[in-house]
């Protein structure tokens, strides 16, 4: 299917500077079941193809699920007509791209198909699953879902490139509220982190089997818990709330269109400015920071990125000290910086835009015990629940689901509505501890949005526990 | 077009059900040209078809849902709806009764075409380019249809089309200091876009003062409706929803469980009639002309899907699974727009609010930063442009005992937002004046 429409586009394509055209079809589906009811199967399938026209300086899109010869036509006219209408008006120099003929494949890992368990077999471990979240009356709200998806993507150029890419994602959730006399408090299975490529197995690396009753008691923990305190203390984060803070305070700063100003109607801009690279401090010693496509399970990892460049591991921070930029081939021209390939679209009908991939903070030397044993003061939390930042990525504020007191090395009482902030140019300088290999934890957010159009897109995040000092915490009212 | 094709397939997905199947299609599509600006120049433009439908087979309580791309292409589509009944067939009989489930079976078959008055996308864009000349203008230009259908085999048939535009933009002075403006509606006029050009252009002179750094403290503030509407828009998630009222997770708990209340000002409603969402939802039911959520500061209603009716026992609202608002209207108060800075006298003035989430969703604590045009006010005047801020601060207080007053006068928000697909999503807002915002970093 995937060649006829190739050969549509190859024997349709105009005789213009450039042109492209990349297909994507996915199939979703999403299994579920709330307070013990299983919950309407859902399957989506979405099919469709993005061409692109560069034409005398101007540069045009269109997206069609029309996959004919008339379709494909048709969005070759519409894309022509944009790049007719931008044509002296665009802001990228179109002349000075990288248009190397390339091609390749990529294919997710994958130990245990998707098929290999039956529908029945598959809401038969989300029910019992789910059934072990009630552990209590105050138990009022509670889920086990799984989420997998197929992606097939093909992308070619009237020059020649050629590459294709299968990928497999699965997403496992659970969640537990409990309630009683007016406080709710929840906990969930890393929020959405364990999104992994992959099959059945995520199930078993990622814990999924055995978490259910903690989550269950560690709702009803929270329901009976103090407030987290607040005040200037240490903080030990667990790797599922390192996820958010790389994520908004790294990675978004970092992302070169917004550097370039492209976000700054929407997402925002950057504290980080083009000149910074190279010796600006941006964190302790400890702080490296890698853009890794070659973590498999990884939900980011992938052989290239949207706009054809192969994909391979760059150090962004290294030794606390900025490197490079999240940027795409375009922005790379743009901004006369180097890159990483990162020009990634959410669907068929979205432009490529810079994104994050996988995102790492690279593992340190410290056990866990280490760092809660270096804090006389301070707070462990884990898995984020709240997250805010500027339109420049510098005062975030981000909650936990949960939280505990470190007095004197040792990890104590739980609290609940844990929160902290602070200006990410100071907190990354404040960074005084980062978790060893066995520590360190692959995960992602299923959720990323950015651009005009709107694009949602999963990036990879992995790292180990972290140990923050004089850090802004507080807890709820 | 989509609706001639829309409705034919459905009615040979409806020839074709066995025994006492039943079949809900519901369908999305838009045709829109997207031009994204930045430094007064064209970043990325191009043009986006896409249409899906989604169907839900049941009997016997038994039923499984798809959602498919259409090609457009009648035979392509006709072939793969008829695999995908097939495989929604397979899956029925795998899975056990949905007690939950509940769909429109009185037809109220509906039809909703507004004529398309918008000019060519690549002429809008030409105008904008114009108004960028001089000035550094970023944002997006989102222009064309958007369709919503609805069938079921009970014979109900509902279209929605209604083409429209939406240019968010802003100005830029430099780093973060800038203007932000929208211009949306459904007939471009070239006059009244040029009046929106030149009073950004206005407050642009303003953000060029040097800006001022308030420190962390509370302060009296007037809130411009695109700033109030970032507040809506966070309450809306997850705080009218009946499931979330049942499950404790809705910030207005309080309201719910111990009687706490808003300002006497506060009027919310999700107003339906006066909304540009249509009136159908996915499972058939028809949205009522209102349904009042917040009446002067009290809870009133929450928005109920038909899921949620039939596991609670209550009765439906039209709203769809994640009952959130699509059309939500704060009634207006006393206070003239033109009175705004006079009657603020002293604090801030905030044109927009950014990044909101909750510190405490249970005590409705929220957190958020102040964005684009914010003004320090003495005596009534705008001294100076203030740089960001973040405040954190209980919802009972901000729209509760310290909300002072709302503007009569009330601006209609359409959603820029294109997550998947553009928004139908409105808001119809006044301005708040508030005795205190707390502000921390």
């Amino acid at each position: 299917m995937l060649e006829a429409i190739e050969r549509k586009f190859r024997n349709l394509a105009p005789a213009v500077d450039f042109c492209s055209l990349r297909v994507v079809r996915e199939r979703h589906e999403m299994l579920s079941v709330r307070r013990n009811i299983i919950q309407p199967v859902r399957r989506s399938e979405d099919w469709g193809a993005m061409i692109t026209v560069h034409e005398n300086g101007g540069l045009g899109y269109a997206a069609t699920p029309d996959l004919g010869s008339d379709g494909l036509r048709h969005a070759l006219e519409q894309a022509r007509t944009w790049a007719r209408a931008s044509r002296g008006r665009h802001l990228v120099a179109l002349s000075d791209l990288d248009r190397r003929v390339r091609s390749g494949d990529y294919r997710s890992p994958v130990r245990k198909p998707w098929d290999s368990l039956s529908l029945q077999d598959k809401l038969g471990l989300l029910q019992q699953e789910c059934q072990r979240l009630k552990a209590a009356e105050a138990i009022v709200e509670w889920q086990a879902g799984l989420w997998h998806s197929e992606i097939e993507t093909l992308y070619v150029t009237l020059d020649g490139s050629r590459l294709t890419q299968q990928f497999r994602y699965l997403l496992p959730s659970l969640n537990a509220t409990a309630h009683h006399q007016g406080e709710t408090q929840s906990r969930s299975f890393g929020g959405d982190a364990y999104l992994r490529q992959g099959g059945l197995e995520i199930l078993e690396d990622t814990g999924f089997y055995d978490a259910a009753p903690r989550i269950a008691a560690q709702a009803l923990t929270l329901l009976a818990a103090p407030n987290c305190p607040a005040g200037t203390l240490d903080v030990v984060l667990a790797p599922d709330q390192m996820v958010l803070q790389i994520h908004e305070s790294i990675g978004h700063p970092l992302e070169l269109d917004r550097i370039l100003g492209d976000e700054r109607n929407y997402a925002g801009t950057s504290f980080v400015t083009p000149e910074l690279f190279g010796h600006y401090r941006y964190g302790s010693e400890l702080l490296n920071v890698t853009f890794d496509p070659d973590h498999g399970e990884q939900i980011a990892s992938y052989g290239y990125d949207d706009e054809g460049l192969p994909a391979q591991r760059e150090y962004l921070i290294e030794q606390g000290i900025l490197l490079r930029p999240l940027g795409g081939a375009i922005s790379q021209s743009r901004a006369g910086l180097p890159g990483v390939a990162n020009s990634r679209a959410s669907a068929w009908n979205r432009p490529p835009i810079d994104r994050m991939a996988n995102l790492n903070l690279e593992p340190g030397t410290s056990s866990l015990d280490d760092l809660f044993g270096r804090t006389e003061n301070g707070l462990y939390m884990e898995t984020n629940r709240s997250w805010s930042i500027d339109d420049s990525r510098n005062k975030f504020q981000f909650g936990c689901e949960w939280g505990q007191v470190i007095r004197d090395g040792e990890l104590g009482a739980v609290v609940k509505n844990p929160n902290y902030r602070g200006l990410s140019a100071e907190f990354w300088r404040n960074l005084d501890g980062v978790g060893d290999a066995r520590s360190f934890q692959v995960l992602g957010v299923a959720s990323c949005g950015k651009g005009e159009p709107n694009q949602m897109i999963r990036v990879g995040h992995a790292a180990p526990p972290c140990l923050f000092r004089q850090v802004a915490v507080f807890g709820g009212e | 077009m989509m609706q001639e094709t829309f409705h034919r397939l459905a009615d040979e997905l409806m020839n074709t059900l066995h025994g006492n199947e039943a079949l809900t299609c519901s369908f999305n599509g838009e045709e829109s040209a997207f031009v994204r600006f930045n430094h007064s120049q064209i970043r990325q433009a191009g043009h986006v078809t896409q249409q899906s439908i989604t169907v839900d087979l049941s009997a016997d309580l038994r039923h499984a849902a798809a959602e498919i791309t259409l090609s457009g292409e009648w035979a392509t589509d006709r072939a793969r709806l008829q695999e995908l009944l097939a495989e929604l067939r397979a899956i029925r009989a795998q899975i056990p009764e949905d007690p939950y489930l509940l769909y429109a079976t009185d037809v109220c078959s509906s039809e909703r075409i507004h004529p398309n008055q918008l000019p060519e996308a690549t002429a809008i864009a030409e105008q904008v380019l114009d108004a960028g000349v001089g000035h550094d203008l970023v944002g997006i230009l989102a222009s064309g249809p958007i369709h919503h259908g609805f069938a079921n085999s009970f014979g109900q048939r509902n279209w929605h089309s209604r083409a429209s535009f939406n240019l968010d933009w802003s100005f830029y002075l430099k780093a973060d200091k800038a203007v932000k403006s929208r211009y949306a509606g459904f007939a471009w006029d070239e006059a009244a876009f040029r009046d929106k050009v030149r009073m950004a252009s206005r407050q642009l002179d303003l953000l060029a003062r040097p800006a001022r750094t308030i420190v962390p403290g509370t302060y009296r503030a007037y809130l411009a409706p695109a700033a109030l509407e970032e507040i809506t828009d966070l309450l809306g998630w997850g705080g009218f929803g009946l499931r979330a009222h049942r499950t404790g997770m809705t910030p207005l708990m309080r309201m719910v469980e111990q009687d706490a209340r808003l300002s006497p000002w506060l009027t919310l409603r999700e107003n339906t009639a006066q909304g540009i969402a249509p009136d159908f939802q996915a499972a058939g039911f028809i949205r009522p002309a209102q349904v009042t959520l917040i009446e002067q500061g009290g809870y009133r209603d929450c928005l109920v899907s038909p899921r949620s009716a039939k596991e609670y026992g209550v009765p439906g609202n039209g709203a769809e699974n994640g009952e959130t608002p699509l059309s939500l209207d704060m009634a207006p108060g006393t206070l003239p727009l033109a009175r705004v800075l006079e009657t603020l006298d002293t604090g801030l003035y905030i044109g927009n609010l950014w990044y909101l989430n909750y510190s405490d969703r249970n005590a409705a604590r929220l957190t958020g930063m102040t964005r684009f045009a914010t003004f320090w006010v003495e005596n009534g005047t705008i001294q100076a442009p203030v740089n960001v801020m973040r405040f954190d601060d209980s919802l009972f207080h901000l729209l509760g005992d310290r909300l002072l007053n709302l503007t009569a006068e009330r601006e209609l928000l359409l959603d820029p937002g294109s997550y998947g697909g553009r928004s139908s999503r409105c808001s119809r807002l006044p301005g708040a004046l508030l005795e205190g915002m707390h502000f921390t970093l």
